[in-house]
Formats: structure tokens, sequence, C-alpha cells
């Protein structure tokens, strides 16, 4: 029975998160070099794959874009104290929200499709989080296990769809058609244009700027509104949210909406901002990545942009990495996600107390 | 000079920046029982765990009967002779007394051989101290002052000569509480040595023989029972004079604010947690409800709040049906909307939420307020400033706002709960267990707060585990034995005697 070692707030914000960063990095690295490369050339070109060309850093926004809004899917929920495993099911049934209103209403000028593409977006990804999240409230069922379980239905329900219902007449792929123009979110290079920018052609677009600004809706949401109070007491203290007299159930059912509509949006930064269509499997692991994330992030705006943007230069550095180094498959990139994931959430204390010690020291000097 | 038990020579514990126990030196006689009285946080149940092998000092030495020794653990401590009785009992329900003695102990290669050592064993400790307790009773049956004895039977099978009870009154009707010193008497008697750790100072000046006093983690008092009073303690343990004697002007009972009728409750079990309760409280007037934890004052105040559905019964609250209210919000929202304020019985569970700050924790229940908001945001500042004024009205300390409410101690976060509800200005206030776990200035302080309500005009319904509390505020006194009411009296009637005869169910 020891008491947990107290770290000065600035060291528990940034230096852990960086330590345990760079633990995953290590690892890694001593990974690369077991399989005969050189772990430091590799970063290099992995960086540079990330941030040292414009293309390298349209791409890399991109993914961001996708992963703050899965990332703050999760942070949502989380402040509620659920834990929402189910971005991924709540994103791809989102992007059949997207594709319905999309292949329905394709003759509506773009200012009218868009929004609606992505009120479907959200209406949707939110439908599929409110099935269990009413479980939760109602039935007692763990929102983590029906989470988890409802992606799988997601993804077997959206196989059928897109091989039986959705799929272009005549093609092999189990894809959708092409979305008309007007449901295309306009792309940063186009936007920026006719301002005298010339950036190189790459899918960032303009969902970038609802992401920045749903991090921001985000803070005042959770930190000076009164639902987000009411929010964060659920899930820090449910017996004192039932002593004030707060809703529990119906908190735990529109937080869990809230949470799947912000993973819907990510179908839109896919779907309307890159591939204009639909295919099987879009959401790629960009709901899981959301938990990390958000883990990483510690469920905050600012923590999730940066730990956002470090999962999206991890992918698109990574596939730059494994185009020049054959030896460093795609699947060496999950590894060291998985292990930023490892040290960043399961063992995140890990150097508290090494950490604290060692501070005390130096500041005492 | 008599031997001593135990000696605590220079002991010092921190945990991070806090100093919790400061050069501890004191010594405990063979045969004796010595009282260790201080405030929440004064270090007291530290010291006591560094004692019993839960902690390790981190510099200074223990000495048992003389010689110098480590305790690594409770294992350690217990075979060093030191055995704990703890204010939560570790028990195991549904086994029986002797099971629940050997557990842990048991000898032999048989759990036959073993139970049948035992029950001669216990027979003799059974018959030396007065226990009584029947080795084949289920322990969840008995009740909670044999309960006790079994715990105490469990250290002294184990071969403790000194026993550490940790508020051990706490759970116990005053003919228990009486009950109990008897035996702590008798083990005195026959040589064993007792430690008991309280705040209660009647019970020190009742029993014990010598008394430490700390403070904020030193020693501020080393004297003989026979020699000091209860002010003097009192003055000891807080730092300064302290008047506990409370100037309570008569009672002038207005109209009618709250009728229970034929209250009943039933749990999913179908067990009756509270039968046919029927009382009225005024404004103007305190109304205290007495009995040991545990006997339906609780779910009394939770129905009463709304946190929880009566099974029959009416309740009225200045005319209207409370139990059958309609409303959108949950039953405790539309009940402080009508004026009825509640200071829960656990405040750090149910009261406040600890992570959040102070000023968060100001409007727990009232964040619907108009006045804190701007648009659908709230309105920050006018929130703060709110919490300022509860920290100046009602001296909380240290005098921040933004701090988590779980870094302050418990009097002042009961003062902040205190000054939330009272803010609201509800004609009926539920108060349950207002000075649990808060330190005597801050008492002082709360009683002579909930006086001034009640001068004011407001109803109050004082539940309390405390008999002095309920006698010092009261107007009238309702004693409450398993769920149902056991008799109801004017304060000025009430004696320690008469209200522990009904809380024991005699009427």
């Amino acid at each position: 029975m020891s008491q947990p070692a107290n770290l000065p707030r600035w060291a528990a914000l940034w230096l852990m998160p960086v330590l345990n960063l760079l633990a995953a990095l290590l690892v890694s690295g001593l990974v690369i070099a077991l399989i005969g490369e050189d772990p430091i050339e590799c970063l290099k070109l992995m960086i540079n794959g990330a941030f040292g060309y414009p293309e390298g850093i349209g791409y890399t926004l991109f993914y961001t874009t996708s992963f703050i809004f899965t990332g703050l899917a999760v942070a949502a929920a989380f402040h509620a104290g659920l834990f929402n495993i189910g971005g991924e099911g709540q994103m791809y049934l989102a992007g059949l929200g997207v594709t319905l209103v999309c292949l329905q209403f394709g003759g509506l000028p773009a200012w009218l499709l868009i929004p609606l593409a992505m009120l479907a977006a959200m209406v949707f990804g939110a439908g599929w989080a409110f099935i269990p999240a009413y479980l939760q409230a109602k039935r007692g069922s763990h929102i983590v296990v029906t989470t988890i379980m409802f992606n799988f239905i997601a993804s077997s329900l959206m196989t059928w769809l897109l091989v039986d219902k959705l799929r272009m007449p005549g093609s092999q792929t189990p894809a959708t058609v092409e979305f008309a123009k007007s449901a295309w979110v306009p792309m940063l290079h186009e936007l920026l244009a006719p301002l005298g920018f010339a950036l190189p052609n790459t899918p960032l677009n303009a969902t970038f700027f609802l992401a920045l600004l749903a991090l921001v809706l985000f803070y005042l949401a959770v930190w000076h509104s009164p639902q987000g109070f009411v929010t964060r007491t659920v899930g820090l203290n449910e017996k004192a949210a039932r002593y004030a007299g707060i809703p529990v159930d119906k908190v735990v059912i529109a937080v869990m909406c809230v949470s799947g509509a912000l993973a819907g949006l990510a179908a839109i930064n896919e779907l309307l901002g890159s591939t204009h269509r639909m295919n099987m499997g879009f959401t790629n692991g960009i709901g899981f990545v959301g938990i990390a994330v958000a883990l990483m992030g510690r469920n905050h705006p600012v923590g999730i942009l940066l730990s956002a943007l470090l999962f999206g230069a991890l992918t698109q550095g990574g596939l730059d990495l494994s185009f020049e180094k054959p030896a460093i498959t795609r699947e060496m990139i999950i590894f060291t996600q998985g292990l930023i994931i490892l040290f960043c959430g399961a063992l995140e204390n890990l150097f508290q107390t090494p950490l604290s010690i060692a501070l005390k020291r130096i500041l005492k000097k | 000079m008599a031997e001593l038990a135990i000696e605590l020579i220079g002991v010092n514990k921190h945990f991070g920046e806090v100093h919790a126990n400061k050069d501890i030196s004191f010594g405990i006689r063979k045969g004796s029982i010595h009282g260790i009285i201080g405030e929440n946080g004064a270090g007291k149940s530290t010291l006591m765990s560094i004692l019993y092998g839960y902690y390790q000092a981190d510099s200074g030495a223990i000495k048992i009967n003389g010689k110098e020794q480590r305790i690594r653990s409770s294992q350690d401590a217990i075979a060093k002779g030191i055995g704990m009785v703890h204010q939560h009992f570790m028990l195991v329900d549904p086994f029986t007394v002797l099971e629940n003695i050997v557990l842990g102990a048991e000898e032999g290669i048989s759990l036959e051989s073993s139970l049948a050592a035992a029950r001669r064993h216990l027979a003799e400790l059974n018959r030396d101290y007065g226990l009584q307790v029947d080795p084949d009773a289920v322990v969840g049956e008995l009740g909670v002052g044999s309960q006790q004895r079994v715990e105490i039977l469990k250290a002294l099978y184990r071969g403790a000569d000194v026993l550490i009870l940790d508020e051990p009154t706490a759970v116990l009707t005053p003919q228990e509480a009486d009950d109990l010193f008897r035996i702590l008497r008798l083990l005195k008697q026959q040589g064993k040595t007792v430690i008991l750790i309280t705040h209660k100072l009647r019970e020190v000046l009742d029993i014990t023989d010598t008394v430490t006093v700390m403070r904020a983690g030193e020693i501020v008092g080393q004297v003989n029972t026979a020699e000091v009073n209860k002010e003097d303690l009192a003055d000891l343990m807080v730092g300064r004079k302290v008047n506990l004697q409370l100037d309570k002007t008569p009672a002038k009972p207005g109209k009618l604010v709250l009728e229970v009728n034929g209250l009943n409750l039933t749990d999913e079990r179908g067990v009756a947690l509270l039968k046919d309760i029927n009382f009225s409280l005024r404004a103007g007037e305190i109304v205290g409800i007495a009995g040991v934890s545990g006997n339906g004052q609780s779910e009394l105040l939770e129905v009463l709040s709304g946190m929880r559905e009566a099974s029959s019964g009416s309740v009225r609250f200045n005319g209207t049906e409370l139990t059958t209210l309609k409303s959108r919000d949950p039953k405790a929202a539309a009940y402080r909307q009508l004026g009825i304020g509640h200071v829960p019985e656990d405040r750090s569970r149910e009261g406040l939420v600890k992570d959040f700050s102070t000023f968060e924790n100001a409007i727990l229940g009232h964040h619907h307020d108009k006045s804190i908001r701007r648009g659908w945001l709230f309105n920050r500042k006018a929130i703060v400033e709110r919490c300022r004024r509860f920290i100046t009205e009602f001296d909380v300390r240290p005098a921040l706002t933004h701090r988590r409410i779980g870094l302050f101690s418990g009097g002042n976060q009961q003062k902040v709960i205190l000054a939330r509800e009272i803010h609201a200005n509800p004609e009926l206030m539920l108060i349950g267990q207002p000075t649990r776990g808060v330190d005597i200035g801050a008492i002082e302080f709360i009683h002579k707060r909930l006086m001034q309500l009640r001068d004011e005009g407001k109803a109050l319904l004082l539940v309390s585990v405390e008999l002095d509390e309920i006698m010092a505020l009261s107007d009238r006194i309702i004693v409450m034995n398993a769920g149902a009411i056991s008799g109801e009296l004017p304060a000025a009637e009430a004696t320690a005697t008469s209200l522990g005869l009904l809380m024991g169910g005699h009427k």
C-alpha cells in the first residue's frame, strides 16, 4: 500500500507521453535491427515520408483528419465512463448513410448534398451506437462487449450490402458506383489554388477544417457546457449523478449517440473527400486507431490533435518506408502502432515512479 | 514505572509531501487501556498501521516488551502478539464463528482436528474474558456487537497481548458500547494491553488510563485520563479553545412542511427496509433521527430526497404529494426544484465528485440554474464567483476555487456541500451525518449554521449515528430500529439510556 508518486502537472501531461513514445520507438528499433535493417535510417525515411515533402504532409494530414474524428468519438464516450470500441462499425454504417444519400439525391447541388450526407453520416453512426447504448442503459449489457460485437455485425451487413445490393452493375469489385461530383468535398489544393497557393494533389480536403472545428466544439461542450458537466459527472461518479438528479441512462444513450456521430464523420473524410465511392472495408481500422488516439491524447482535444497527427504520420511515413524498404512490411508498421498503444495505454505509468524520483532530485538542486 | 508493552521511539512517516507522523515517541504500559485521539488526518491511523505492519516507518524504532522489533507485515505483527480489530469487520458472513476464527490460522493436517482444537481453546477464551459467543452461530446472523466480539476473539486466538481497536463504537448502540467496555476492562485485568483509537471524547474519559493526543502528525499531549476533562482534550485536539456547548434557543415550530404517512420500502429481494413510517416536520424545527447505522435511516433519506422510490405510503411536502409526482427529470431533480435540499450521508461518494474542482462541485445538482448560463454554455465566471462566496461565507480552507475537492479535508468538503444546498434556499433540508469524519473545529461551525437555518424558519431532518449530535441539535427525536420507528420523544426528555434502549428495539 504505497502512495502513487506525484508528478508535476506539466511532466504528467507532456513528459510522460513523450517518454512512452520513445520507449515504443526504441523497441521497434530493436526489432528492425533484428531483421537486419538500420533503425536510424528507417526512422529518417519514415519522418521524411510523413513530413519531408508537400505531398507527404498532405497525406499525413488526410489520415490525421479521420483519426481526429474517431479519437474524439472514443474520448466523448470515455468522459461518460463508457468505452466505445465500436467506432469502426459506427463509421462503416455511417458510410452506408452517406452512400444512400449520395446515390438517392445525386442531383442536388453541393451546398445541399454535402451537408445532407454529413447529417446522414452522423445519424447512421449514432444509430449504430444507439443500440448498444440502449442495451447498456436499460438492460445492463456491457458496452465494451456489445460495441465489439456490433463491429462484426456491421462488417457482415456491409459485406452483404456491397456484394448483393450496392455493387456497381457489371463490376467485380464490391464497391458502389462513383458518387455525383456535387457530393465531393472540395480538395484543399483545389480550394487554395485560386488564392495563389500551389499545393500538390493529395486527398487532403475541407473535412480537415471540420475536424479542427470539432476539436474546438468538443472542448467547449465537455468543459464549458451543462451537458458536458453532466456527462463527466456520470463518468466520474454515478452515485453523485443520481444524487444530483441527473438521468444517468438518458445521458449514457445521448453520449453514445454523439460518439457514434463523431465516428461517422470520419466516413465523410474517406468517402466524400477521397474515394468518392464506398469500397468494402473502407474503414480499414481507423475506428480502432481512434481508441489509441484517445488514450494517448488523454481524452483532451489538444492531446487528440497531437496523437492523431502522430498516427497520421505513422501511417503515411510507414507506407513510404515499406515502399523504400521491402523488408519493412505493412505489418511492421502495425506492430509499431501496437507498441505505441502498449506503452502509452497499458504501460502508461511505467516511468512514473523513476521519473518522479529523478525530477525531485533535479528540482531540488 | 511499570513495564512497557509497546514503546515507539522517534517514528517518522512521509507520504510524498505529507509528513503523516512526526517524531512520534511514547510508551504504553502493560495491562493498561491507552487512548489515541485526534482529528481526521491527525495521523492516528497511519501510526497504528505502522504498528500493525501495513506500513513501514521511514525512521524510528518500535520496542515490544522492551525488545526492539521490526514489523514487516500484519502476519509479523500477529506473530509478535499484536492484534487489531478494524472498524469494518473482516469476517466471512456465511461461516460459523468457529470457522471464522480458525480461518488463516489452521493447524494440523485436517480441518476437523484443527476445528476441534480451536473449539477447546475458544471455550477457555470465552470463559476468561466473558465474551459469550456461540462458536457454532453463523456470523452473518449475529448482531454487530457480537460480530465485533468475534473479531476480538480472532485476535486473542492468535495470541494477541496487545489489542488495537479502531473506532470500535462507531457501529454500536450505547448499551452495546458499554458491553464492549466491560470486555475491555476484563482484558485489562487479565494483563492484556488495549489501544483504543477514537474521536469520541466521552469514551476516552470513560475507559482509558492514559491518552495520547495527536494533531497534524505530531503528539500534542500525553496525559493520565484521570487528570483531564472533556474540554481539555478537545482544546488539545484542535489547538485552540473549542465551545462544545451549543446555545440552543427554544424552537418556534411553524407550518407543517413534511408529512410522512405509512411509508414502506421493500427491496427487489422482498426485504422490508422501511416499515410503516409516520412522522411530520414543521418549519423552524429540527427533527433528529437516531439509530444504529443500517436501521433504515439511509433508506428514509433516499426516499425523501427522491433517489429511491417508495413501495407504498404517502409523503406530502407543503401539501404536494411527492410519491406520485409527475416530472420529466428524475425525482431527485424534481424534489430539489420544489425546495428540498439534501446533504447526503455518504459525502464523498454521493455529495461530491472527487475529481471535480471546488467550483464544479459548487453547482452539482444545481447545474440548471439560469444564473450560471450564458447561451448554451456555462458562465464560468459566475460559477467561480458563486464558489468564492461559498468559500468566504463558510470559511472553507484552503480558499481555492480550482483545487480538486478530493484534496480538501472532510470538514471543508462538507462545508462546500452545505453552502451549495443552503444557497438554493430550500424549505426542507435533509441532512445525513453532517459531521461524520469532520474535525471538531468544523463541527462547531456546522452545528451553529444548522441552528441558524432552523431559526430562519427552515425545517430540518437530521440523521446521525452520533447520539451527542442528535441530542444537541434536535427539538424532537425519532428513533429507528430495523426499518421501523421504535419511538419518538422531545429532545428535552431524551437521555443516552432512553435512546439507547429504543435504538436496540426495546419499546
